[in-house]
């Protein structure tokens, strides 16, 4: 449905608006603004021009936003008789009193001649004795007369059969009758004979906008909406379209939509494409071998206790994989002597057993690992990244997921130096909208030189650390590779990017899947 | 990662430079280890696993010295002499090795001991892998008797007071009782006999890995010299951990002495504090770096870096655990030449970018759905049995977790659907339809796989609103099947989770791809729904498969 125009200012109108208020006036609107030059009143309004109640009420309300007119509301209360009142001609007080005299007669004498009930009786012989108009004497059974007083009261009215006379003819307004009246109203309501009723009473003012207005000629045969049968008969010729108020807040419906941190994974994704990376992909769940040992991470390094890394099991007794036979004699060497690389090793017996621990890639590097190892020396130079979920074994909470995302990146080229790594860094984050990247020294055991990466948020101008990265060491690439080659690797935080992109200070918004915010989420635009 | 506190004063005054604050954070935290706080007395620092020389404030200060230049590569330290002799007898292969030293003229105050704990602390924790690899102890010279021996007893001949204790108790006891004893037992659980040290006079000086004797093993305010003893599994590693100890010590003003170990018929001087001599490979160190430094340059920053050189060979600090290899030296010179003064460069090399065919093809997919309007959700791949199975009406295998903390997310989930419809349940406030898609990984047990178990990737569609129904989610199926340019079956078939005869296997050339029908009632009342749910849920390895692209 498409609303009639609001006009907000009040400021007199040059005759360019009049017209733009008269071309964006509702069908009911027309139908009903020659009426309000001669009737103010809304019941006269409804009554003559024959339109609904409700349509005569909505098109006077959107006339009233327009300041084309004031809807006055009054509220009276009206004093009314009840049923059981209207059934009297008369009180029964007078019906009663007409029948006393001063001489002595009994409740039966006075209801077998006025037919009114028990309870009627009792309760007007009471209020005539409250009055003092009568005399209650008490023999064999109690005998009643009217006395002076009562006297008077046969050729004079009370105050509470004035009102009720008047009531009889007409409803009276309570802010009309007197204060002496008052208390015979008082004394009526109490008595279960009137009510009040809250009555509403509508009454239109035209403004000066309103005047001008209802002077104007206005077309009633406008075209509301453009259907098939007026294309068909070319209506749309001979008459003119309402206009609307192209302004108005429409009601708002939801798109189909990525999830917000797909949208940035496929942009992240995206810039490595663009910077000439492969992808890869691979297992969730793998052995400590390419995990860990691959990656020449000592067999007692802490990282593989269970406090840490999500371990396939039952019971805190862990399931076991199978190891590539030729790969893991050479790193076996490696970590026991390190092998041909020309390092000394960690020393100590490499068991397979810890191996063979099955366990939730606690890092994306592990593809990188996998993919070293099936790199053959005419495919260098080769660049790879991955941007993959992995798990760390931690209660879940606002500053800790167990379940996330990390980019990994690899640069096997035999010219590849510390310089090109920071090169490689300073240009994805760059295309993140990080205008600076900064390096410190840092420790990874994989990595001989490692840094932190920290990069530069000009929106909120702050440094923040957002991975680590490296040069593999050549423990780590020989037994890969089959060679020598030095491989810049890297390895961010997915997750950090994208709350700061998205202001969100809880992780668990972001996995938190509350659909109203997915509807409402911005989309990831670099 | 371990933290220590150093006290600042003390720090600057070792170093003999004046830093403000800044000049902390900036400057020290470019040498290779983390400034997390600086403020009025102390400076909290954290240190890399691989140099726990620096987790005292006297290798820091050592280290901070030739790196700012108030002083120039290697620190020497004289050991003297002596006629200490430790014996190592009937040791536990669990537990062979005992490396040991003495030194003298040390002035422990309050803020001294409290540095020598902390060493001792964070040295057991990290480098010594919280006590599992060896265990470092220190002892008033005085209070012993040398010949000293390192040998092993029943825990039930062993009794002495442990450190801070009221009494005379068995080793058994210790292991129960003492809080230490609690803490490390788990080193020594299932051991016949347990490792000791025992002096002369048959006093028992300590429990190596887990706790000193009160008596004898001590240090106060009082004590000039000390025995100092580093036992565990790996002699390299023991060794390491004591010329740190002992470097400590010596930086701290004493003077250090050797003793002589008697291993049967082999001896040992220990310490050792002579550098090794590694050759410098100049070529590669600049390689790696991308530099072209002169082998002078190289020397130069070698040397800040507190390494001695002779001959363009390097001299490695005793207390260096992690030297191994030459990228170690070339590490050292990046960072005595500044992370910060190499001058990025990307390198002009042609490589071919590809993305993963298989990741495309779910983009593709993706679109197609928010193309009906669907709303796509990203469930973690960890759930609860309960919610797989239980909840959903039926019961299906799920690979399990060892050690999961959560207990909400214990096992590796086998179906998504579960995944979506646990996502209606928490939305019911909001506005439906609640029409939803999610891509998840499932695990199966599968001994064909190098791991055991097998992954694919799944797509899982909830349609959540009062009318939903069978045809509605068939028109998405059928949408996703056209696209792909496939025809598909179904199969009607009884599954406890859909309403029976609403329910559905789909194929393609006889390849079953998953399920499609109207979720059970009981199932939505088990998750407090309200409104009907149709769903579906494709294999999506097994279509990319059928596409041969």
């Amino acid at each position: 449905m498409n609303y009639p125009k609001t006009y907000k200012s009040n400021n007199c109108r040059n005759f360019m608006e009049i017209k733009g208020l008269v071309n964006t006036l509702h069908s009911l609107e027309r139908k009903l603004i020659p009426f309000l030059d001669k009737y103010s009143n809304f019941n006269e309004i409804v009554k003559n021009s024959g339109m609904q109640e409700i349509e005569v009420m909505r098109s006077l309300q959107w006339l009233e936003n327009k300041q084309v007119l004031k809807i006055e509301t009054k509220e009276t209360k009206l004093i009314l008789l009840t049923d059981k009142a209207k059934v009297y001609k008369e009180l029964p007080e007078r019906i009663i009193i007409n029948n006393l005299s001063e001489k002595d007669t009994t409740l039966e004498k006075i209801k077998e001649k006025t037919k009114l009930s028990d309870i009627e009786v009792n309760a007007t012989i009471g209020l005539l004795k409250k009055k003092a108009a009568i005399e209650i004497t008490k023999d064999q059974t109690l005998k009643i007369r009217l006395n002076e007083e009562g006297k008077k009261l046969q050729s004079k009215k009370t105050i509470e059969e004035e009102l009720f006379n008047k009531l009889l003819k007409n409803n009276l307004e309570l802010d009309s009758i007197k204060d002496l009246e008052k208390l015979a109203f008082e004394n009526l309501r109490s008595r279960g004979l009137l009510t009040i009723n809250l009555s509403k009473e509508r009454s239109i003012k035209l403004t000066d906008l309103g005047k001008q207005l209802v002077k104007e000629k206005i077309d009633t045969n406008i075209i509301e909406s453009l259907t098939p049968a007026i294309i068909r008969n070319k209506e749309w010729k001979k008459r003119n379209f309402r206009g609307y108020d192209i302004k108005i807040n429409v009601p708002s419906i939801n798109r189909g939509k990525r999830h917000f941190v797909d949208q940035s994974i496929e942009y992240i994704k995206r810039i490595w494409l663009d910077l000439g990376f492969k992808e890869m992909t691979g297992n969730h769940v793998d052995t400590a071998f390419w995990d860990l040992d691959a990656l020449f991470v000592p067999q007692d390094h802490p990282a593989r206790d269970m406090q840490d890394t999500f371990f396939v099991g039952h019971n805190r007794v862990i399931s076991k994989g199978k190891l590539p036979e030729e790969l893991s004699k050479k790193i076996k060497e490696v970590h026991e002597n390190g092998w041909t690389t020309g390092s000394k090793g960690w020393g100590g017996k490499w068991k397979p057993e810890i191996a063979k621990e099955l366990l939730l890639r606690t890092h994306t590097t592990v593809l990188s690992a996998r993919t070293l190892s099936k790199l053959k020396k005419e495919d260098i130079p080769a660049k790879f990244f991955a941007v993959g979920k992995v798990y760390r074994n931690e209660a879940l909470d606002w500053k800790h997921l167990f379940e996330f995302y990390q980019v990994d990146g690899i640069v096997i080229d035999p010219d590849a130096n510390l310089r090109n790594l920071k090169g490689y860094l300073k240009e994805f984050f760059r295309k993140m909208g990080y205008t600076d990247v900064k390096i410190k020294p840092s420790f990874f055991g994989y990595t001989g030189i490692s840094a932190e990466i920290f990069a530069y948020n000009p929106i909120k101008r702050q440094w923040v650390e957002v991975g680590g990265s490296g040069i593999f060491r050549p423990e780590v690439t020989k037994p890969l590779l089959g060679f020598e080659c030095p491989v810049l690797a890297w390895g961010i935080g997915m997750e950090r990017i994208a709350t700061s992109y998205y202001n969100i200070s809880d992780l668990r918004q972001i996995y938190g899947n509350d659909l109203k915010m997915l509807r409402e989420v911005k989309e990831f635009i670099k | 990662m371990p933290t220590i506190n150093i006290n600042k004063k003390e720090f600057l005054k070792n170093i003999g430079k004046k830093l403000t604050d800044e000049d902390i954070e900036e400057k020290i935290s470019m040498m290779g280890v983390a400034v997390e706080e600086v403020n009025d007395n102390e400076i909290i620092i954290e240190v890399f696993p691989n140099r726990p020389d620096l987790l005292s404030q006297y290798g820091l200060a050592r280290a901070a010295s030739t790196f700012l230049g108030t002083s120039k590569g290697l620190k020497k330290y004289n050991v003297n002499k002596s006629n200490y002799i430790v014996k190592v007898e009937n040791t536990l292969e669990n537990w062979p090795y005992a490396v040991c030293a003495v030194v003298k003229d040390l002035k422990f105050n309050d803020e001294k001991i409290k540095e020598i704990i902390q060493l001792q602390e964070k040295i057991g924790v990290t480098f010594l892998r919280n006590r599992k690899k060896g265990g470092p102890g220190l002892y008033p010279l005085e209070k012993i008797k040398f010949p000293i021996k390192f040998t092993s007893e029943l825990p039930n001949k062993i009794i002495y007071r442990p450190l801070e204790y009221p009494k005379t108790i068995s080793a058994t006891e210790i292991l129960e009782k003492h809080p230490t004893g609690i803490k490390y037992k788990h080193i020594v659980e299932g051991w016949k006999k347990l490792p000791i040290f025992i002096d002369a006079k048959n006093q028992i000086m300590s429990m190596p890995p887990i706790v000193n004797s009160h008596d004898v093993g001590k240090i106060t305010e009082d004590t000039r010299d000390v025995f100092v003893e580093v036992t565990g599994t790996d002699f390299k590693t023991i060794n390491t951990a004591l010329n740190i100890f002992v470097s400590a010590l010596a930086d701290m003003g004493g003077r250090v002495y050797s003793t002589k170990l008697i291993y049967g018929k082999k001896t040992y001087l220990t310490p050792n504090l002579n550098p090794e001599k590694v050759k410098i490979d100049f070529n590669y160190i600049n390689k790696r770096i991308g530099l072209e430094l002169n082998n002078k340059q190289i020397c130069f920053l070698l040397e800040k870096m507190g390494f001695g050189i002779k001959n363009n060979t390097a001299l490695v600090p005793a207390y260096r655990a992690d030297i191994i290899h030459q990228v170690d030296l070339a590490e050292d010179v990046a960072i005595a030449y500044g992370f910060d003064n190499l001058k990025e460069e990307i390198p002009k090399v042609a490589t071919i970018a590809e993305e993963d065919k298989f990741e495309i093809f779910k983009r593709k997919l993706a679109n197609i759905l928010v193309g009906l309007n669907l709303l796509e959700v990203h469930t973690y791949n960890l759930t609860s049995k309960e919610n797989q199975t239980s909840k959903m009406n039926t019961n299906i295998k799920n690979v399990e977790l060892a050690n999961s903390l959560n207990e909400e997310y214990n096992v590796l989930r086998a179906w998504v659907i579960p995944s979506l419809i646990q996502i209606l349940k928490e939305n019911k406030h909001h506005e439906y339809p609640q029409n939803i898609f999610g891509f998840g990984t499932v695990f199966k047990n599968d001994e064909t796989k190098e791991t055991n178990i097998s992954e694919s990737t799944r797509l899982a569609i909830n349609l959540c609103h009062s009318t939903t129904n069978f045809t509605e989610i068939k028109q998405v199926l059928d949408v996703i099947i056209k696209a792909l340019d496939l025809k598909y079956d179904i199969r009607e078939i009884e599954h406890q989770s859909f309403i029976s005869g609403r329910v559905g296997r789909i194929s393609i050339r006889d390849v079953n791809l998953g399920y499609i029908g109207e979720i059970h009632p009981q199932v939505l009342e088990n998750f407090n729904l309200e409104n009907p749910v149709a769903a579906l849920e494709l294999n999506l390895n097994e279509l990319f498969r059928l596409l041969n692209i």
